[in-house]
Parts: structure tokens; sequence; C-alpha cells
């Protein structure tokens, strides 16, 4: 408990607010590599799982995929990929991006998978296009569980970037490296702490986007009176 | 480990189960690449003469070859040995060793000095162990250092070195250009990061933290010229592997480090004579070689430390 008090007065300290190397600033940058991450494996997930969705072929390879991919550890891909790419913030961006990939591929085919199939088969018979299916059908039907797979990439992406800290000067991970290192465990534990809090602040938000998705895009019809 | 309690057959998916269990319980315990040798004594209560002495090693490849040498010459000498290696870093291992549950560890003299005495002015390998021997508290002692060192350096590429003349840690002041070291980012704020090139040599350099301790990701950083200077210790084989050099610390910035081992009262003199015998006969350049053994031909511990020992007619 002492400890925890200890955590809770390097938090309050205002010399540790400010400058470089500042918690504000290496809070965004955590949400930039955060988001920059999401944004990379969103742009190779969500299309790939959506035609897999689509199609409804393939998605026992997908599982596989995703799967496998979900047991690789991200601290040995980031030396693989530092040792190929060097210091600085690609090589832990690329680890986090196959950390994000298999929530979001999941997300996105199981969605569209897991509509009724007489639905966009109802889409096809009235003259939609295959376009027009995704995009006006089963992309709507789908989003709330598509914005699920995005929520736990997320959670994992929020919590492992402080790996980035591994090979360049970037993001909360500083604080347990150095705290670690240096037996300053009030650091440390501070550093976790705002690692816990942002991603309970990011977990409410796109808890209410789920919500917001399921309650006005996908089943409208529930908020009729 | 407790014998399996099943003697009615079982079905096939709970024996796997169980050998899964059995697996992991053998990892707590002990290395198994080492099981062979390791004395299956356990460490009971009884302190007859035979009491059996349990040795500890960092999570430091280099650090479990000294070990091991310790505990195959104790082995050789009549003495029940248990291993517990790999125990991850001082402030980890430590407390262990104060709360006598291990009663032998290889440890380094100047960072040992450093954990007990945070602000101590020795620095050169005997007022550190003369230090040494004064701190070390809670029943403990330090057994004979050894010739063997294994300390942090500031290393350069030998391009590096050639253009500008370097040698010692002295001559960075003739290079014109900004500098950028690179090591764990607890070395921003110790004594061998750039404050404390700054205080003893005068010459300003900037960091970059890179979180492997001198390994791969920093040499490979060397090598790109994102940073041009390295905390590597000196005992590391990628230094020669690599055409790194290693630069001279004419003024004493870095802790002497030689290889001392840290023995509770368990340690009888007769073991400690031993055990000071391995230590007299290591050389620094031995510890290379041994490490170099580790790194490229990957050899388990047991072996390197077997040969060694055979070498110096020791085994």
């Amino acid at each position: 408990m002492n400890l925890f008090a200890q955590a809770l007065a390097w938090l309050g300290d205002g010399t540790h607010w400010q400058g470089s190397s500042g918690i504000p600033t290496r809070v965004l940058q955590h949400l930039g590599i955060t988001l920059l991450t999401l944004v990379i494996a969103a742009a190779i997930a969500w299309p790939a799982g959506v035609l897999v969705g689509h199609t409804r072929r393939g998605s026992g390879m997908i599982g596989a995929i995703t799967g496998g991919a979900r047991a690789i550890p991200t601290l040995g891909l980031l030396t693989l990929f530092g040792l190929w790419l060097g210091i600085g913030l690609s090589a832990p961006v690329l680890a986090l991006v196959v950390l994000a990939i298999p929530s979001l591929l999941a997300g996105a085919y199981a969605g569209i998978e897991n509509i009724d199939a007489t639905i966009p088969q109802a889409a096809k018979a009235i003259g939609m296009t295959p376009a027009q299916v995704i995009r006006s059908v089963e992309l709507p039907l789908a989003l709330p569980v598509i914005i699920g797979g995005l929520r736990s990439a997320t959670l994992q992406v929020v919590a492992t970037a402080t790996l980035a800290a591994y090979t360049s000067d970037t993001g909360l991970g500083r604080y347990l490296f150095a705290g670690l290192k240096t037996r300053d465990y009030p650091q440390m534990l501070g550093g976790a702490l705002l690692v816990v809090v942002l991603t309970l602040v990011l977990e409410l938000v796109l808890a209410s986007c789920q919500r917001l998705a399921t309650n006005r895009v996908a089943h409208p019809e529930r908020n009729l009176p | 480990m407790t014998g399996i309690p099943f003697i009615t057959p079982v079905p096939r998916r709970s024996l796997l189960a169980l050998a899964g269990v059995v697996a992991l319980a053998g990892c707590g315990s002990s290395d198994p690449l080492t099981e062979g040798t390791t004395s299956s004594a356990p460490s009971s209560g009884g302190s007859a003469g035979g009491a059996t002495i349990v040795i500890g090693s960092q999570d430091y490849y280099s650090n479990e070859i000294i070990a091991e040498t310790h505990a195959q010459a104790l082995e050789k000498a009549g003495h029940k040995v248990k291993r517990q290696f790999k125990i991850g870093q001082r402030e980890v291992y430590l407390p262990e060793i104060e709360a006598g549950k291990i009663d032998l560890f290889p440890e380094y003299s100047g960072p040992l000095l450093q954990y007990w005495v945070k602000d101590t002015k020795a620095r050169l390998a005997d007022d550190v162990y003369a230090e040494l021997k004064k701190s070390t508290k809670n029943g403990l002692r330090v057994l004979d250092q050894s010739p063997a060192t294994d300390q942090d350096s500031y290393t350069v590429t030998k391009e590096f070195a050639d253009k500008w003349g370097l040698t010692t840690i002295d001559d960075f002041k003739k290079v014109t250009v900004p500098m950028t070291m690179g090591g764990n980012s607890e070395g921003e704020s110790r004594p061998n990061g750039p404050k404390g090139l700054e205080a003893t040599y005068g010459v300003k350099v900037g960091f970059k933290p890179i979180e492997d301790g001198g390994g791969p990701l920093t040499v490979k950083a060397l090598k790109d010229n994102d940073i041009q200077l390295a905390i590597i210790y000196t005992a590391d084989p990628t230094i020669a592997a690599n055409g790194l050099v290693s630069l001279k610390d004419t003024k004493g910035l870095f802790l002497a480090s030689h290889v001392v081992p840290l023995a509770s009262k368990n340690v009888d003199d007769a073991a400690a004579a031993v055990i000071n015998k391995v230590s007299a006969a290591m050389t620094p350049e031995d510890l290379i070689k041994m490490n170099g053994r580790s790194v490229k031909e990957e050899l388990p511990a047991a072996t390197i430390a077997k040969d060694w020992l055979a070498e110096k007619k020791l085994g």
C-alpha cells in the first residue's frame, strides 16, 4: 500500500508533468503509436476480413492464421524486426501491427459471416450489386462486431505499446523500463497506472461506440417506441 | 518432485495434461540443461558437515558459466550442490541471498559494492574489493576476487575509432561531430551514462535508450550509425565478433567489476578454498573465450565450464 501511495505521489509531482519527457508528452506519444498501429492494421485486416465474410469462403484458414498469430510473442517479434530495421519506431509499430491484426480480422469476418444468410441473398434478389450488399447491408449489420474487434485490438495495443520504449525513446514504456532497472518502483507503478487509466478510457469510449453502433446502425428498430 | 499418484489406467488426454504439469514443475526447480549433473539431494534442514550448498546465478549467460565452474569444482571436491540458476537481476536475488536461501553466487565487485554503498567513491579494483569486504553484512562474506573482469565500457565501431584516432575515452574530445550514446534507459541517470562522461572527461553526448543491455539491437544501432558509442560489457564476445573497439577508461569513470563470489555461512573454509582456486585461475581472456563459446557454438554452460576446468586441471 505504501508503494501505491508513493506511486500516486510520483504522479502528483508537478515536475513529472513538464518537458519533452513529461507525462502529457508521453501519453500523447503513446496514443500516437496506438493510433498509427491501428490504422495500419485496420487497412490490412478489415478489407481481408470483409471479403472472407462476404464470400463465406476461407474462414477456416483465417481462423487458423489469426489463432496462430495471437500466439506470437510480441517482444521476440520486436527484436527480430529491430535487427532488420534498426532502432527507432518502425520495429515496434510493425510488431504491434502483427499483434492487432488477428482481433481486427476476426471481428470483420465473424461480424459479416454471422449475419443470417437470407438477408444478403434478399438484398441480391432485389437487384443490389455485391458492393452495395457489402456497403448497405452487411457492413451496417456487422458494425457492432467489427467495433468489438477494434475494441479488443485497441486494448492489446495500448497495453503492449509500452514495448516501443525498448528500441526508441517513445511512449509510457520508458517509465516502466527506467523504473525497473533503477529500482524506482514508484515511477514504474506510476507509469503502469497511466497505461491502465489510458486503457480504461479508450475501453469506455469504444464500448459506447459499440453500443451506439448496435442501437443506431445495426438494429435501429430496437429504439422504436 | 513427487511420484505420479495414478496407478489405474487414465485416459490419454489426462496423461498428457499431467505430463505438462510435471514438466512445468521441473522448470520451476532446476535448469533442464544441467539436470543430469545436479545432485538430487534435497536441501533439508540438516546441518551435518556435508550440508548442500545452494548456488545461484544471474539471468546472464556469462554469469551462469561462472556459477557452473563453481558448482562442478565443488562437486569434484565432494560437496553436495544444488543449482538455482538464472535468477534475474541483483534487485531480485540479493534479498534471497541475504535471507539465506542461496549460499553461493558469482558476483561482480563494483556493482555489488554499489548495491550496498550507493555513493561509494572507490573505482579501482583493489579499493573496491577492500571496501566491499568491509560492507558485506548479514553473515555473508566475499571470497577472493578473480582476475577475470566484466565491466561496462564505451564501445565504438572500428571505423569510427580509426576516423577520429580513438583509443581512450579522453580521445572523444577530438571528435567534432555530435555523438549519441546508446544503452539501457537507466544509463541516462546513472554515473556510467552521459552525465558521468561529462563530469569525468568533459565530453558532451546525447542519449538514446535501447533496452537490450548491449545486445544485438545495440550493435546494430552502432553499425547503422544511429548511435556512435554504446555501453557494452568488456567480456562480451560481440565486441571482437563485430569489429567493435572498447575505449580505455584512463580516469576511472567505470567501477572495477571483477568476478567475486558472494558466500553464506553454509560455505565452509574447505569449500571456500575450492572456489578461490577457481577464481585465481580465471583470466579476463578465459571469460571472453567461454562467453564466445556460449554465443557462437551455443554450448550449454555445463559443457563450457567442464572443458575450462579440465584445461586448467581443476576438474
